[in-house]
């Protein structure tokens, strides 16, 4: 199934690798820091009533 | 059609809930498909070996990189002259995402060159405008950090925004503009002899859509988040101090 990358392996591998584990943090970020506002403001609406 | 009640952070709240749950779904299936496809099921170049599967994460990346600036700099105009607050959280979230992007196509570009052109780094005029456009990414987030008054800081970082706007149109077209160098030209073109190989193109295209739905999804998803703090902050000194 893995397909034959002759002898730049070592470089697509490398490439895909760090790409998506940086696209992955990003993602990992972006929800992370949604959820924490998230439950910021419900707990500031929850006050203010 | 009035686009400005979309500036509305209510209404853009609402617009994105009923959006977000088509977009991130297209996004999974668009990506998955398209890296399968491009890394999988492609075959290697004939001079560039196996490395012409690093084009589905570097031509993606790099479109974004630029095209994140261009839309950072509509939203700091509009914002510089409407004063919509939804647009200045707009750029400042398209910020975020494209820093990632534009990270991603200086790595995957420095992976690249090293066997294709015998080194990492050339002080090439597309990679050293990339590269100052990068720095502009990273100056425009800081300045958002530095601030406390939001509206200064969207101010400032919007003034920034124009004036990096060179940077992003020269990483653009400096591959036209100069006959020099060792960034090759564009690798889509809608002149089908100078675009690559049908082969490559088509997994291409569904890898550039996928990673533009990504960034819409994200800079959205950070642009409610944004929006949902200014309102918390707003709340919390609202608040009598105890």
């Amino acid at each position: 199934m893995i397909p034959d990358l002759g002898k730049y392996a070592g470089p697509v591998l490398a490439a895909y690798g760090g790409s998506i584990l940086l696209y992955v943090v990003l993602i990992v970020a972006v929800i992370r820091k949604n959820k924490m506002a998230k439950r910021a403001l419900d707990k500031a609406e929850t006050v203010v009533e | 059609m009035n686009i400005w009640k979309y500036a509305n952070p209510r209404r853009f709240i609402v617009v994105t809930d009923r959006l977000l749950p088509v977009l991130i779904p297209l996004v999974a299936l668009s990506l998955l498909t398209a890296l399968f496809w491009g890394f999988f099921l492609t075959p290697n170049d004939y001079r560039q070996g196996s490395t012409v599967k690093i084009i589905y994460l570097h031509v993606p990346a790099a479109l974004m990189a630029i095209n994140a600036w261009v839309m950072m700099l509509v939203a700091s105009l509009i914002w510089l002259i409407r004063r919509h607050h939804v647009s200045a959280l707009l750029a400042k979230s398209a910020a975020y995402v494209g820093v990632v992007f534009t990270l991603v196509a200086l790595l995957t570009g420095a992976i690249w060159g090293k066997p294709m052109w015998g080194a990492y780094w050339a002080w090439d005029p597309r990679l050293t405008s990339f590269l100052i456009l990068f720095l502009f990414y990273l100056g425009y987030l800081a300045l958002w950090a530095a601030i406390d008054d939001p509206d200064t800081a969207a101010d400032l970082s919007s003034v920034l925004c124009i004036i990096g706007s060179v940077f992003a149109l020269l990483s653009r077209y400096a591959v036209n503009f100069w006959n020099q160098g060792l960034h090759q030209g564009a690798s889509l073109s809608l002149d089908k002899e100078e675009h690559v190989a049908d082969v490559f193109w088509q997994p291409l295209v569904l890898s550039i859509a996928g990673f533009v739905m990504l960034f819409i999804t994200l800079v959205l998803v950070l642009t409610r988040t944004e929006i949902r703090i200014r309102r918390a902050t707003a709340l919390n000194k609202r608040m009598p101090s105890k």
